[in-house]
């Protein structure tokens, strides 16, 4: 499956431009910056779930040496109650300043509620332990249940949310939406096959190995410089302006390196108090680094909570669905739910569909992205419920699935008609993977049993803004300067399609990710786009180059512009076969012929072109233990175009593992009172090098047909599937249905013991 | 205010000389009182092996070593892996293999992998994987982190 154009760049693997850095150590994280007469800023949070603030004494703190500012919400600017758009999602200033730290009430264990900067961490330290907050406890909700039942606390005093454009009745919802689309009564009145389950999920973390941080000056001017780990720079900049209530030109955001985000990098935390530490310090650097218990417990972990989906079959065809999404949102409304909807029935053409959706306010952190946020819950539910049908009908699961296949067309159950999209083609090539016709030894004969299971994924992608800037080296390479955080290899992948195009090699492009003053709005590095979106930015500003050096080459050779044709790398008169110059030869006479060139490019995005991803996962259950080892995984995906593949290929694995770990044993355990007890990597415990096999690929390139290559966005299809295909795996393994995860040992035993009774 | 500890240590061949708290970790002493950065933390209780560097020849979690403990003893971290003759051939497989995505985890696993095979050149798949078990990866999924050891191992 290969895309038709031939390229010279695009599909090679060179080594990408940070890589030196990154093996030496000299890469600059966010912890890693230390500025002149820096002071070390430590958070107090909330011990309880929910508990409202009577009083709060910060004199003890004051006092210490050491200490050079204390602040609590009072010293919050007050922002405004209105909804203002970040690109990939909203965001109330007022809840936002309300989470950053707690006004009258903590929402959650972990909720700010004042912070000190001084001459050392560990006085900083010091200095938390010794405020006083005088709370009165209260009753806390920490599921989406708890949080609808009659006798459920308010959590957000004075929000009412919106239930189905109705004033909401019940405290804790944050908002009811529904899609409908044809006659769903009907569809399942017609249906001779029809199965409903309910699949519950806890709440997982994205587990990005680095802490977040923010290092900020807040001046005398009224300028804040901020220097933070961050998935989008302008983001962070609209959100502390916002907040701080300062227009967005005083404040200037440098995006350091950083250690992972998957989608939890978007908010902000620290960085506010960082910056009013700093003001009230008389403009000092402060510097705020949250240690790993704060991370679980205060940043934004993707929702619990729970998907009913109810399917109707007649003739293999699925005519009916229906689905109820319920997430618990956290302290704070905003859950990827409105993203789940999207997802849920989008792998399928379904005549008849309604789906509900519930965003629900909870006594836990205030979730966030995390890579396809939603998708994996929906996948879980709809990708057994697949199975079972097949199970029950008899049906071969991919055929199934390709006889009801979503495609160009289609109508996705919350409106759009899909473009072209690779739905079938990632399908056909799992039913033609190696691994799909591997025969399996179900009993491998040491007491142990295996079995094999399927699933599909879908992730929508997002497009929006991005800016590039070039400017041509008399040597010949290209300076590129962009927006975009690079996460995992996206100045390499950006850099090569502007290589592509200037018909020179990646390594002649140096690509640089700047500070917010330096180069044009760009949105975040999430939702799949950067590669996309950033790389269609450089494209255009590829593309403009060529139209300038055009106009010099025409100037050099003194004929008109319209006789200058570029192919190949190659500048060349169409009349004059001797005039010719390669872009490194007009490079060097730059400066001699009319002065240096460069060029910008710009895009705003609407579409994006979606992501299908079908895993095939084999595993090995101990049924004494339930212990479950994964024992051979494919991931196979549309990529659009891998423009390097190495880097589609690390996606696709990177993003299969951290499925298998929320799969098989990732979860916020959390007390009755609402405290998270396993706070630690220890209890937590994601997977490890020795817990998996290698991770197999198969890459397939159905091109976007509205990218100049057929890129689409990678990064977030491959932790769709893995929930669902481990679930039908213990299925075909054990004959058990396992309808929450984590799927643990646990869990494994006790299904075990009701089977066998 | 505590007395602070003197230390004489050799850190990638080279002397140094300092004072630090007697509570401070080595992971904090070396970032914060010797800016030497490469080393990360990650969880500071021993689980994420962002902060593993070698220490009188055997790997360790600096977050769960004081600083006071390497007096008279000797650190090698990432800051001494590449030479002025150029790259340890474990950091060029990393690069060739794309064994890193954020590269936060990317020091501690090179320490930890240079550990492995300067004792056990041969070791098999399930050996490296053993080995690496202690330092987490959040983007990779191993997978190419385990090549790249692998190929060093082809090419050495
Ligand atoms: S920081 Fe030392 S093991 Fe995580
Ligand atoms: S590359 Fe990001 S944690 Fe390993």
């Amino acid at each position: 499956m290969v895309a038709t154009q031939e390229y010279k760049v695009i599909g090679t693997r060179p080594i990408r431009h940070d890589g030196l850095d990154k093996v030496t150590g000299r890469a600059i994280y966010g912890a890693d910056v230390k500025l002149p007469d820096m002071l070390y800023g430590f958070v107090l949070r909330s011990p309880h779930a929910h508990a409202r603030i009577r009083s709060i004494d910060t004199s003890a703190a004051e006092a210490m040496p050491g200490v050079v500012a204390v602040m609590t919400a009072n010293d919050m600017p007050e922002a405004a109650d209105e909804l203002v758009d970040l690109g990939e999602g909203a965001i109330n200033f007022s809840h936002a300043s309300d989470h950053i730290m707690a006004m009258s009430k903590a929402k959650f264990k972990g909720h700010p509620v004042a912070a000190v900067a001084a001459t050392s961490t560990n006085v900083a330290r010091e200095a938390v332990a010794a405020i006083k907050v005088d709370w009165e406890v209260l009753k806390s909700a920490v599921t989406v249940d708890e949080a609808l039942a009659p006798d459920a606390p308010v959590i957000l005093d004075g929000w009412v949310g919106d239930d189905l454009g109705e004033k909401s009745t019940k405290p804790n919802v944050g908002s009811h939406f529904r899609h409908e689309f044809g006659d769903i009564e009907k569809g399942f009145a017609d249906s001779t096959t029809i199965i409903e389950h309910r699949y519950d999920l806890a709440m997982v973390h994205q587990g990005y190995i680095e802490p977040h941080n923010g290092t900020a000056i807040w001046d005398q001017e009224d300028r804040v410089r901020l220097w933070t780990s961050t998935q989008g720079a302008f983001t962070v900049r609209t959100q502390l302006a916002g907040i701080l209530q300062l227009d967005e030109s005083r404040i200037k955001v440098t995006p350091t390196e950083i250690g992972g985000g998957f989608g939890g990098k978007i908010p902000i935390y620290v960085e506010p108090l960082a910056a009013i530490l700093s003001k009230k310090s008389g403009g000092k650097p402060v510097r705020i680094l949250m240690d790993r218990p704060e991370v679980f417990e205060a940043t934004g972990p993707t929702p619990g909570g729970w998907v009913s989906v109810r399917l109707g079959v007649k003739d293999r065809k699925i005519i009916a669905g229906d689905a109820d999404i319920r997430f618990d949102a956290g302290g704070f409304p905003g859950s990827p739910v409105g993203a789940a909807a999207m997802c849920v029935f989008s792998c399928y053409d379904i005549e008849n569909t309604r789906i509900d959706g519930w965003d629900i306010i909870v006594n836990k952190p205030k979730t966030a992205a995390y890579r396809a946020p939603g998708s994996t819950h929906v996948a879980y539910a709809i990708e057994c419920i697949i199975d079972e049908i097949c199970e029950e009908l008899d049906l071969d699961p991919i055929q199934f699935r390709l006889d009801n296949a979503s495609k160009e067309g289609t109508r996705r159950g919350d409106g759009p008609i899909f473009p072209r999209i690779g739905n079938i083609e990632t399908l056909e090539a799992a039913r033609d993977s190696a691994h799909w016709n591997a025969p399996l030894d179900k009993n491998p004969g040491n007491g142990n049993v295996r079995g094999r299971g399927i699933a599909n994924g879908y992730w929508f992608n997002v497009g929006l803004k991005s800016s590039v800037n070039l400017s041509v080296n008399t040597d010949g390479t290209v300076m590129l300067i962009e927006g975009s955080t690079d996460i995992g290899g996206t100045r390499a992948s950006i850099a090569m399609q502007a290589a592509e195009v200037l018909g020179i090699r990646a390594e002649d492009i140096i690509p640089t990710v700047v500070d917010t003053d330096s180069v044009g709005y760009t949105d975040v590095t999430g939702g799949s786009r950067t590669t996309y979106a950033t790389g269609f930015a450089a494209y255009k500003a590829a593309q403009n180059l060529i139209d300038e050096l055009t106009a010099r080459a025409a100037t050099i050779w003194d004929i008109p512009e319209d006789e200058v044709v570029f192919e190949d790398g190659k500048f060349s008169s169409k009349s004059d076969p001797e005039l010719s110059m390669t872009f490194k030869e007009i490079a060097g006479k730059l400066n001699e012929t009319g002065g240096p060139v460069s060029s910008t490019g710009a895009v705003d995005l609407e579409n994006a072109g979606g992501g299908f991803a079908v895993h095939i996962c084999d595993l090995e259950i101990d049924p004494e233990t339930g212990k479950t080892d994964v024992i051979r995984y494919t991931a196979v995906q549309d990529v659009g175009k891998a423009i390097h593949p190495s880097y589609v290929e690390g996606q696709m694995q990177g993003g299969a593992v951290q499925g298998i770990g929320w799969a098989l044993n990732e979860e916020y355990f959390m007390s009755d009172d609402g405290q998270m007890v396993n706070s630690s990597y220890l209890d937590y415990r994601m997977p490890t090098s020795l817990d998996l096999p290698e991770i197999e690929t198969v890459i397939v390139e159905v091109p976007n047909p509205i990218h100049p290559f057929g890129v689409r966005g990678v990064g977030e299809p491959p932790i769709v599937p893995p929930v669902a295909a481990i679930a039908n795996a213990i299925n075909d393994a054990l004959g058990i249905r396992l309808r929450e995860a984590p799927m643990n040992p646990g869990r494994i035993l006790e299904a075990l013991k009701e089977k066998n009774g | 205010m505590v007395d602070k500890v003197h230390v004489k240590t050799t850190i990638n061949g080279q002397e140094y000389e300092f004072l630090v708290e007697p509570y401070m970790s080595l992971l904090e002493t070396l970032r914060d009182v010797l800016n030497l950065t490469g080393t990360k933390e990650g969880c500071n209780d021993g689980n994420c092996g962002a902060c593993t560097v070698e220490m009188n020849g055997r790997i360790v979690d600096s977050c769960c070593v004081l600083g006071a403990e390497v007096n008279g003893g000797t650190i090698n971290t990432i800051e001494g892996m590449a030479t002025a003759e150029g790259l340890h051939p474990l950091q060029q497989a990393f690069l060739e293999e794309a064994a890193l995505q954020c590269g936060i985890c990317t020091p501690g696993f090179l320490i930890s992998a240079k550990s492995l095979l300067e004792r056990e050149p041969d070791a098999d798949e399930h050996r490296i994987r053993y080995w690496l078990a202690g330092n987490l990866c959040r983007c990779t999924g191993y997978d190419k982190i385990i090549k790249a050891v692998q190929k060093t191992q082809a090419t050495a």
